[in-house]
């Protein structure tokens, strides 16, 4: 949409207000767009203009709708339709994403943590198409264990009780690392032990403690060789495995997701490098970026199924769930239970409770919404339900 | 009529004190015994007929009405000794950590307590919820361990759920702790989440119990004549027991340990009698050891008052039967046995005008069919008409009276399937009485239903008012539900047979005879057209169906996806173009007009209006019926026969196939296999062959297809998309293909192997569910347990889906459902809390959208430059 012609933009704008239409920005643009597309003369536009009005005008909502319950419905009934399997290779095959039903439900529950947190990190206008630096990002960005650069394996060495680390060169070179941060990084981790560098090799051992009397025993040893084993040397927390990809540029897409750390490194396009951690984005973007990430995720995850759902229904639920500031999940620690009416909260689950405490703070239920009023059984406020007839006085 | 005289505005909720109960009981209770060696109920007992009666023969002693109309009276119980209500035990435990030990006052000083009264009373003005600010003060209060006012240390306070509190290793009997609460002052068990206005924080621990009356707990009489108590009189009757043993204790100077193991014994009963599900307690059971049902399970879950009777309840004037298909009735009928149309009755106000007609029906009485049931006087008095009274009725029926006639022809219903996932679930039809005992419908509405006839049952729900009436016809009827509101298309439409009908109707070869055309026509219940003395094709006669001045072109379901589309002359007749209502080239499939996808259908409906699209779908599946018995179809296994030539060659490439998979475990046996970026060598040789053994299938499948033609009904059923797939006929003549489990190949079973045919660690195709039979060759006794397994868990996989979106459905629809648009267009919830400024941010309707545009630009301009 970036490139449309701003004068067409702006004829369609004058036509419109001398209409005096009210036309949502979106439509201002798709009808430009149409217009340079379709190579449309004046009065051609004009009379779309006055066609799509009308076509606008008929199909709004009307008031008194209950698109509360469209929109749930529209989005949980396909959910029967999906599948229940939850790992699925989207768009790049190194990547396990879930999907499906059980990512719907992730995203409607809001969760704090989810299964599979996964980014897709695009670079800036300078290093869009820079190989080079995509991969020196990626070697960042990825965790990588001393595990990942051994030449061989670590030894052990029973005999002098120590353990040896043979660090292959081509293996960090590779990875755009540098043996003696490598080393440094160690020393900081194992202050407590002895080393010895001999090239790319490095001997450690635990200091023989004055206080443990038997010496150093096997056991040590061994737990000293998985603490090396593991110790990450480089990398960004929380990210595992980083996936570098070529569409129209460098792409890089990660296992784990931590949009803090990685916006804040270099060469990053920070507008197109995303995360589908909805919580993650709220942390770090606020909270309309987290209700525009409900929405492209709950779409994408329907639209994989092959399922069609109006964005209007996602736009709804995920305006619910964000409407007080905060991500709220959509169930009885979130929306449904801090709703205002104590019949209403009742009714859906945990009804004891809910009874109990309404009756010690002395709380008044207005009646106001849905299933209060078919509990003490008065029409309804919604549809037909919100409007009355008054009858004139003669 | 009556009409609804008052309205409830709100319910204010608040905590009983003593005098309360005291005050709204009627009779002490104090034996444990219910009713005497006769039968009769004893007198301050638990079936205390002041309490209310069930029986109609008797009189309420209180009030004096008969059973039946007295809606019972409550009494009480003087508990001898105080006991804690288990539904508060926690909110006394955090109140009395959060007061001082002796003086009872809250541990904040003066000002403290100054500035979150304050805010209490903020949050209180907002409507919010106070429990979020009290649990921090309970949190704020609980960690100052000197009281500011008395300066007395404070000793820790414990719970043992969930009803004994601990202070400092000394447990308090509830006495004790209601002293303690009683000390505390209102304007801190305001801070403590107890309002002053309705509740005091020693009304917690209770000292009299209120007893519901006989109509909440209703004995039930067996046809043994024995008398069977309610849970709930068993528990009273517990409560009762225990406390009258309290207190001759007490009375008698038992020793303190016996009076306090009774105590316990009281409140365990108390406890129960309120949650017999509270954790920590053994619950109290029946003698057939099944755990009673006390109140609190009374009002909980799923079968609880709350969600069973009070958000839903049963109804009259409904009825339920098995469906099965009708092609002749339209999408908006529903046939509805007589049987039932005898039952279920609709009141008419009799008037003038149809004072006769109604008095045709009074004489049918309730045994013949355009009958009535009941006649309801001018004194509201409902008398029903039998053959005897039939008479005296119809000499008094005057205007006024309401006579419960039959359904008839031309009712309008509501009809539905559960579960009703969504609001097409629920939609009025026009009843249409016919014989035998199913409902019928129309083969275009089971999409909207997901109904088929496999027993599956549906309800009937009669209108009463004509207020409900009027608004059923205008919002509720199947053709203003032809567009889905979940994505602005159809959701009913052409399915089955009507799709292959409408196939071999339209395809080139069609051609009739005017005779044959007209029998078509004529059976299709069309009206007739001129002759034209010369042979018909398919194509004009669905021609005759399309309004006038309709033109689209788009690409039938069968469409190929040719790298280059000769439109009009595509070789297939794929293309369908339909200019001023004539059908010129391309067959009618499902993208004409079948459920989700129909395009012509979707056309009508947007452009001409639901009734325009009723009629065309009635009409168009109708001429497809007829049709197809013109031509015929039929299906059998030798559909799906190829010759031996290709089974062969499907051979070939299957073995080939598991070649190149020998080929990967090989190398990758070898070390000489490379892993993709990021993953391991064992995942990369799993992708690698389920990657060659897709294919394998592919290719198999595509050689048998190479053999079918479109004279081969079961592809002419799979490709315009009427039922089936063309995967599922290439898996019943080529080959099955891989077996799955959680997503990869099988690799379960015995150890390090699938099954114990083959070598440890055998990674061959055949080793890990690859099936090369088809079905129609059979499978081998291996290939089927692996095809088992597969089958296996797409069983487990649907049942635990169904449980997971239910609930999903239900939290969502339960936070969404207050939201509705308001008069400004703005999108508000109940308490006024504006969730979006305009709907979906252009404020349309996505149910009367074009696919979630308000309008097709393209569309419009191509319109345009038509004229």
């Amino acid at each position: 949409m970036g490139n449309i012609d701003q004068e067409v933009v702006n004829k369609v704008i004058k036509i419109v207000k001398k209409k005096k239409i009210d036309f949502p920005e979106s439509y201002v643009n798709d009808i430009a767009e149409a217009c340079i597309r379709r190579e449309l003369t004046d009065k051609e536009l004009e009379t779309l203009i006055v066609r799509v009005k009308k076509a606008y005008e008929r199909s709004k909502v009307e008031s008194g709708e209950a698109i509360g319950t469209v929109a749930a419905q529209s989005v949980g009934e396909p959910g029967t339709q999906m599948t229940m399997n939850t790992f699925h290779y989207a768009g790049v095959v190194e990547l396990n994403v879930t999907l499906g039903l059980p990512r719907l439900i992730e995203i409607v529950d809001a969760r704090k943590t989810i299964s599979t947190p996964t980014m897709a990190i695009y670079f800036d206008e300078d290093h869009k198409f820079d190989e080079e630096f995509a991969k020196k990002t990626a070697s960042k960005i990825a965790k990588i264990t001393i595990n990942n650069v051994l030449d061989d394996d670590l030894h052990i060495d029973y005999g002098q009780m120590n353990v040896e680390v043979i660090i292959s060169q081509e293996k960090i070179k590779e990875k755009h690392l540098d043996f003696d941060e490598i080393v440094s990084k160690l020393e900081a981790k194992l202050k407590k032990h002895t080393f010895e560098i001999e090239d790319n090799k490095i001997t450690i051992a635990p200091k023989v403690d004055k206080r443990t009397k038997n010496g150093i025993q096997i056991r040590d040893i061994r737990l000293l060789v998985d603490k090396i084993r593991h110790f990450q040397i480089s990398g960004v927390k929380d990210v595992n495995r980083v996936i570098i990809r070529k569409d129209e540029q460098w792409v890089l897409h990660t296992e784990g997701s931590n949009l803090k750390a990685v916006l804040k490194m270099e060469g990053i396009d920070k507008e197109k490098t995303t995360t589908n951690h909805i919580h993650e984005i709220y942390t770090v973007l606020g909270i309309e970026a987290a209700r525009n990430a409900i929405i492209k995720e709950a779409l994408h995850t329907l639209d994989e199924q092959g399922l069609s759902v109006d964005i209007r229904h996602v736009m709804l639920v995920a305006d619910m769930m964000t409407a007080d500031g905060s991500v709220k999940s959509i169930g009885r620690h979130g929306i449904s239970g801090t709703k205002s009416s104590v019949l209403a909260r009742a009714a859906f689950e945990e009804t004891g409770k809910h009874l109990l405490n309404a009756s010690i703070r002395g709380e008044v239920d207005e009646l106001t919404g849905i299933i209060e009023n078919i509990i003490i059984g008065q029409p309804i406020p919604l549809g037909t339900g919100s409007v009355g007839i008054k009858m004139k006085n003669n | 009529m009556r009409s609804v005289l008052k309205q409830i505005s709100q319910i204010a909720f608040g905590l009983m004190s003593p005098e309360n109960i005291r005050e709204m009981s009627v009779r002490r209770i104090e034996t444990p015994d219910t009713y005497d060696e006769d039968g009769y109920p004893i007198e301050r007992g638990l079936m205390d007929p002041h309490l209310g009666v069930i029986d109609p023969s008797l009189k309420c002693k209180t009030c004096g009405s008969k059973g039946g109309d007295c809606q019972g009276h409550f009494g009480s119980i003087e508990l001898s000794r105080p006991v804690l209500h288990v539904g508060f035990g926690d909110t006394i435990y955090k109140i009395l950590q959060s007061t001082c030990n002796k003086c009872g006052r809250i541990l904040f000083t003066e000002g403290e307590i100054e500035a979150y009264t304050a805010r209490i009373n903020e949050i209180r003005e907002s409507g919010e919820s106070l429990t979020k600010f009290i649990k921090e003060i309970y949190k704020e209060a609980k960690v100052v361990d000197r009281c500011p006012y008395c300066d007395e240390e404070q000793e820790e306070i414990k719970i043992d759920k969930p009803v004994s509190i601990m202070e400092g290793g000394y447990k308090l009997t509830p006495s004790e702790i209601r002293e303690k609460l009683e000390s505390i002052t209102d304007e801190d068990s305001l801070l403590l989440g107890v309002n002053p206005e309705v509740a005091r924080p020693e009304w917690m621990v209770l000292t009299v119990l209120p007893v519901p009356p006989v109509t909440v707990r209703p004995s039930i009489t067996l046809e043994t004549g024995e008398r069977s108590e309610d849970d709930l009189t068993h528990k009273l009757v517990d409560i009762l027991r225990i406390n009258q043993r309290l207190i001759e204790n007490m009375e008698a100077g038992a020793p303190q340990l016996i009076v306090e193991d009774l105590w316990e014994l009281l409140q365990y009963h108390v406890t129960t009698y309120f949650d017999n599900e509270a954790s920590g307690i053994p619950p109290a059971r029946h003698r057939s050891k099944r755990p009673l049902k006390t109140l609190t399970q009374r009002l909980k879950g799923k079968e609880g008052r709350f969600r069973s009777n009070l958000s839903g309840k049963r109804v009259n004037f409904s009825a339920r039967t098995v469906i099965s298909p009708d092609p002749n009735i339209s999408i908006n009928e529903v046939g509805v046995p007589e049987t039932i149309a005898k039952e279920v009755t609709v009141p008419v106000h009799v008037n003038e005008w149809n004072i006769e007609e109604m008095k045709e029906y009074i004489k049918n009485g309730s045994d013949i069919h355009p009958g009535a049931n009941y006649v309801i006087r001018l004194d509201e008095r409902k008398i029903r008409i039998y053959d005897e009274t039939k008479e005296a009725i119809l000499e008094k029926l005057e205007p006024g009276y309401i006579v419960e006639r039959h359904l008839k022809d031309g009712d309008i219903v509501l009809f539905n399937r559960q579960p009703s996932l969504h609001r097409m679930s629920m939609m009025a039809h026009e009843v249409k009485i016919l014989p035998y005992k199913t409902f019928r419908l129309n083969l275009c509405v089971c999409p909207p239903y997901n109904a088929d006839f496999d027993g599956d049952e549906m309800n009937m729900h009669v209108f009463q008012t004509d207020e409900s009436r009027a608004e059923a016809k205008s919002l509720m009827r199947v053709q203003e539900h032809i567009l889905s509101p979940r994505f602005g298309g159809p959701i009913i439409g052409a399915i089955h047979d009507h799709i292959s009908g409408a196939y071999l109707l339209t395809r080139k070869s069609s051609i009739f005879t005017e005779e044959q055309a007209f029998q078509i026509i004529k059976k299709a219940k069309m009206a007739i057209p001129k002759r034209k003395d010369s042979d018909w094709t398919g194509k004009e006669l669905f021609s005759l169906l399309l309004p006038d001045k309709l033109n689209m072109q788009y690409k039938a379901e069968i469409c190929k996806k040719c790298d280059k589309c000769l439109g009009k002359d595509c070789s297939y007749d794929a293309y369908v173009v339909i200019e001023d209502g004539e059908l010129i080239a391309g067959v009618i499939d499902e993208k004409a007009y079948g459920s989700f996808s129909g395009k012509i259908l979707d056309k009508i409906m947007k452009e001409y209006g639901s009734d325009r699209a009723r009629q065309f779908l009635d009409e168009s599946t109708s001429l497809a019926i007829s049709g197809i018995m013109k031509v015929g179809i039929t299906t059998s296994t030798h559909d799906e026969n190829i010759p031996e030539e290709a089974k062969e060659r499907i051979q070939d490439h299957l073995n080939s196939a598991e070649r190149k998979v020998d080929q990967l475990v090989e190398a990758y046996e070898n070390d000489e296999l490379e892993a993709l970026p990021g993953r391991s060598l064992e995942e990369t040789l799993e992708m690698k062959i389920m990657q060659v053994l897709g294919e394998a299938r592919d290719k198999s499948g595509e050689i048998a297809e190479s053999y079918f033609g479109m004279d081969n009904h079961s592809v002419i059923m799979a490709t315009t998309g009427a039922r089936a797939s063309m995967l599922n006929l290439t898996q019943i003549s080529a080959c099955v293909g891989q077996q799955s489990v959680r997503g990869g190949r099988i690799d379960r079973g015995y150890i390090e192997r699938t099954l114990p045919h083959f070598k440890k660690n055998e990674l061959g195709a055949k080793a890990r569910g690859f099936v090369h039979s088809s079905y129609k060759e059979g499978l081998n006794p291996i290939e089927f347990y692996f095809h088992a397994m597969g089958g296996r868990e797409g069983l487990v996989d649907t049942a635990i889906r169904t449980a997971q979106s239910g609930y999903m459905q239900r939290r969502l629809v339960n936070a969404l459902q207050d939201i509705s648009v308001k008069d400004n267009g703005m999108v508000t919830d109940n308490r006024g809390l504006i969730i979006q400024t305009m709907f979906g941010e252009d404020g349309v309707d996505p149910a009367k959208s074009d696919y979630g545009k308000a309008a097709d630009l393209d569309k419009i301009i191509d319109e345009m430059r038509v004229k």
